[in-house]
């Protein structure tokens, strides 16, 4: 009841193709997460598949239907915007009630609708409020309100919770999360912060480009980065990425070590000298500075680890851990 | 940014607005243009349809003509001026803070909202009539005898009248953007020890700069076509026949059509002009 | 401007600024006053300022030998009517041109603002003509179209500057709530644009009431609006001083009002968005 297929299907404005020719196959009930930098093209995509933007070539279907030439409201999707997009000049009620005015449910069924959502959403005091007295996890709550009601054949979520401050994201992160595992409906989410695709999908895609980079489980792409830029893409602190001499010895033109892999050691291979180190408590991330071998190199330590600035550290990495990618970026 | 679907519909809700000013502007255009190149005179039962250019040498040989265009340009110069200069005075003024500020805005603002026909009137009834005028008492108040304005200085009398009625318009542009100056800068200018002639001589006046070109566009465009005040207070007499005045006349008075219409096409060409610098502007704020 | 002024030079400057207020403004409240005196006041040298008999005869006698309410009516429909029609004209290509831009967006508002430049002498014999061959000359409804066509860039443009400051995320999220475009713009657009469809009406139809170019050359007797009624007193049997500023305070006193209420929207209507 929500397999959405993207066939080929290609965009470009103007001159400029921002899609190159895209497979793609969200299973139903699947949670999947578009991420990528920004202007990588997940926001458009999401846009192809709302409806709100054509397809320059290819074919859309959402089980097995094609839709790539029916107009949004008739592909059974519901969306959530990152401005929330609620109507300003309507009540809560009338906002989540808009898209069934539209398609003409009857009077008692949208009611019985509206308060189930509202129930669920924790909206039932605000009914009669306008948009512009709520806080902004509220207006969220609206916007999936409004969405739900329609009982859509899968919810497209655009960025919802760029808008909020970072508190509020993680309980809304939750509380979406809890929503799909509830309604197990297809949702596509599209999001620039890993973190966010890492803790709420099933499936993961990276996006680069226009271009698919990997598609797969959070923790697929994390073991398993099938490039340099999902590599460093996924995963927080990033993965140090050593190329040169060191790189060379493991039979590799880049290596990749995560900051959690590596040891603060007394006889570790490299050599450094602290240049920040972050007393988190439960973690301490030391950025090492003059090994030689990058930059900066991170570590990620449990607990309280004694490092300060200016102390000379070595590390040891934990070579099972470690990934080798080839000279055109690829995994080896 | 959107669907086919949409375009369509984008282009069928554009079709009214565009198909109504594009014939309003291109049916009577065209046939301005072909009158002018006839002899036509329809009181007179004369219809030519191609005579040349007859019409434009007759109309630009006549002193009329030239007259008229010196008039227009001395009409819309002094009230450009007038109206600037006096703007900016009044605005800087009214960006002080005053008491009853509110007040004093709606009184200065006023008379752009009067209709033409009326503020002509009442300057010409009320204010500059030789015996009734206010201005007469005035000046015999002093001691002086009173100026009978409309016929010893006419053209002045309707800068006056019009300048009166367009003060508040380049005020109230002149104003907005006065307060759009951040006010930190002038605090900055006077910390580095700007004296307040310099500080408006080289803070405010260049901000200012955008919204005085506006402004002169804007009125020029307008003023070329004053019509009302000239037709209830002198109807064209003592050197005060504009050229768009002149066209009227010939026009709808004398009904020489070819000889009006000819005018016409010179008082579009005049106009356009003025509307491609204002254009410019406009189009570059589109991008902005 | 945050800063403190000395009271005294509050003081001046608010001097300065309420007599050059009054100086503006005292040719509409001479008019005014006038209109309250006898024709023997209205002339008497020195005039009195305040001190004279208040009368409301003058309006009496301009209602009663000039049908005052007929040119009034006939004001009201033809800025009433050509205003609406204009909006409703307009809204739909402010929403195209707001929403969905392409690459000749600009031409085409910068094309529609051209129009608004002719010179009305430029096509004055044409219109006229075209006035009498269709019948329609002295005619309402010929107006109404006439002034509608006048505004009509000014309304796109006011509009547009409006619907421009709304985000289009709440329009798509209507379009994919089921809306049409017609639920669109009637359940969503317009709604949220409410003020600015307000201001627009309002200064258009100023604009509209205040046009005397096409009403006085249009008109004679049946269509003729207040501009043309007071111009009829230019004529010297017409001259009688507090009969003509009865007349004159009735023809500006609405719009007086509703002027001062759209001031703000004056400066964005008039320059097309080019100051705020």
């Amino acid at each position: 009841m929500g397999q959405i297929t993207l066939n080929q299907v290609t965009k470009s404005f103007g001159e400029t193709q921002v899609i190159p020719p895209l497979d793609l196959t969200i299973e139903d009930g699947e949670f999947a997460v578009f991420v990528g930098p920004s202007g990588c093209g997940k926001s458009t995509l999401l846009r192809l598949i709302a409806g709100l933007e054509d397809v320059s070539s290819g074919h859309i279907e959402i089980d097995g239907r094609d839709v790539t030439d029916v107009a949004p409201a008739k592909r059974g999707l519901a969306m959530v915007f990152q401005s929330y997009a609620l109507y300003p000049h309507m009540s809560v009620r009338k906002n989540i009630a808009f898209p069934m005015k539209m398609a003409g449910v009857d009077q008692a069924e949208q009611d019985a609708r509206i308060k189930k959502a509202a129930a669920a959403l924790n909206l039932t005091d605000y009914l009669d409020r306008r948009p512009g007295q709520l806080s902004g996890g509220q207006r969220q709550r609206v916007a999936i309100g409004r969405a739900i009601v329609r009982e859509p054949e899968a919810f497209l979520f655009d960025e919802p919770l760029s808008n909020l401050d970072a508190a509020l994201r993680v309980g809304m992160r939750m509380e979406i999360g809890e929503l799909h595992k509830q309604l197990a409906t297809t949702m596509i989410y599209v999001t620039h912060d890993q973190v966010e695709a890492m803790t709420m999908a099933d499936k993961i895609v990276v996006l680069r480009a226009g271009v698919i980079e990997q598609v797969g489980s959070p923790l697929d792409l994390y073991h398993n980065p099938r490039n340099l830029f999902v590599a460093g893409f996924i995963g927080s602190p990033t993965m140090n990425l050593i190329s040169g001499a060191e790189a060379e010895q493991h039979g590799a033109a880049t290596i990749g070590i995560r900051p959690e892999h590596l040891t603060v050691t007394q006889d570790g291979p490299w050599q450094g000298t602290v240049g920040v180190a972050e007393h988190l408590g439960s973690d301490t991330f030391v950025h090492v500075h003059g090994t030689g071998l990058a930059e900066t190199i991170t570590v990620r330590q449990a607990g309280d680890v004694p490092v300060r600035h200016g102390d000379t550290v070595r590390l040891t990495p934990d070579l099972s851990r470690m990934h080798k990618f080839g000279a055109d970026g690829l995994r080896l | 940014m959107a669907t086919k679907a949409s375009r369509t519909a984008a282009r069928f809700m554009m079709a009214p607005a565009v198909t109504l000013l594009l014939g309003w502007m291109l049916v009577p255009l065209i046939m301005t243009l072909y009158f002018s190149f006839a002899d036509y005179r329809p009181l007179r039962n004369v219809f030519e349809p191609w005579i040349g250019f007859d019409n434009y040498e007759r109309f630009v040989s006549s002193s009329a003509f030239w007259d008229s265009v010196t008039t227009t340009l001395v009409m819309v110069g002094s009230i450009l001026a007038i109206t600037v200069v006096l703007g900016i005075l009044i605005a800087l003024l009214l960006d002080k803070p005053i008491f009853g500020q509110g007040i004093v805005r709606i009184l200065v603002i006023s008379p752009f909202f009067v209709m033409p026909t009326v503020s002509a009137l009442a300057w010409k009834n009320m204010m500059m009539d030789p015996v009734n005028g206010v201005l007469s008492h005035v000046w015999r108040f002093f001691g002086a005898t009173p100026h009978d304005w409309l016929v010893e200085t006419p053209l002045l009398s309707i800068i006056l009248i019009v300048s009166w009625q367009w003060l508040p318009f380049a005020t109230l542009i002149l104003l907005t953007a006065i307060q759009s100056l951040d006010g930190e800068q002038l605090e900055a200018a006077e910390m580095d020890g700007a004296p307040a002639l310099k500080r408006f001589w080289y803070i405010i006046l260049p901000h200012l700069g955008r919204a005085i070109t506006i402004v002169i566009l804007i009125q020029t465009i307008f003023l070329l076509g004053i019509f009302a005040e000239i037709f209830v207070t002198t109807q064209g007499s003592f050197g005060t026949r504009t050229l768009t005045y002149l066209v009227f006349q010939r026009v709808l008075e004398s009904q020489n059509v070819g000889l009006g219409s000819a005018g016409g096409i010179l008082a579009v060409i005049l106009a356009n002009i003025v509307a491609i610098f204002l254009m410019r502007i406009v189009g570059k704020n589109l991008d902005a | 401007m945050a800063r403190a002024a000395s009271n005294r030079s509050r003081f001046g400057w608010t001097i300065l600024a309420w007599i050059i207020g009054l100086i503006l403004f005292f040719p509409i409240l001479w008019t005014i006053l006038t209109s309250f005196k006898t024709e023997a006041e209205a002339i008497a040298a020195p005039p009195s300022f305040l001190f004279f008999d208040w009368t409301l005869e003058n309006y009496g006698v301009v209602q009663e030998r000039s049908n005052y309410m007929r040119f009034l009516w006939n004001s009201v429909i033809i800025a009433g009517g050509s205003t609406v029609l204009g909006v409703l004209i307009a809204v739909p290509a402010a929403w195209a041109m707001a929403f969905q831009p392409t690459k000749r967006t600009k031409d085409i508002l910068l094309w529609m603002l051209s129009t608004k430049m002719l010179p009305a002498v430029g096509v004055l014999y044409p219109i006229y003509l075209i006035c009498i061959q269709l019948g329609v000359l002295d005619n309402r409804a010929a107006l109404v179209f006439i002034l509608m066509l006048i505004n009509l860039p000014i309304i796109v443009w006011m509009l547009y500057t409006y619907f421009r400051e709304i985000p289009g995320e709440i329009l798509e999220a209507s379009r994919m709530d089921g809306a049409t475009l017609k639920d669109e713009i009637v359940h969503v657009l317009t709604p949220m644009a409410v003020p600015g469809i307000a201001s627009t009406l309002l200064l258009n139809f100023i604009l509209a009431w205040n046009e005397a170019f096409w009403t006085l050359n249009l008109t004679a007797v049946n269509a003729a609006p207040l501009t043309a009624f007071i111009a009829s007193y230019s004529s010297p049997e017409g001259l009688f001083f507090a009969k003509l500023s009865a007349a004159s305070t009735m023809a500006i006193a609405p719009i007086l009002v509703l002027g001062w209420f759209s001031q703000k929207q004056l400066v964005r209507g008039l320059t097309f968005g080019a100051v705020k």
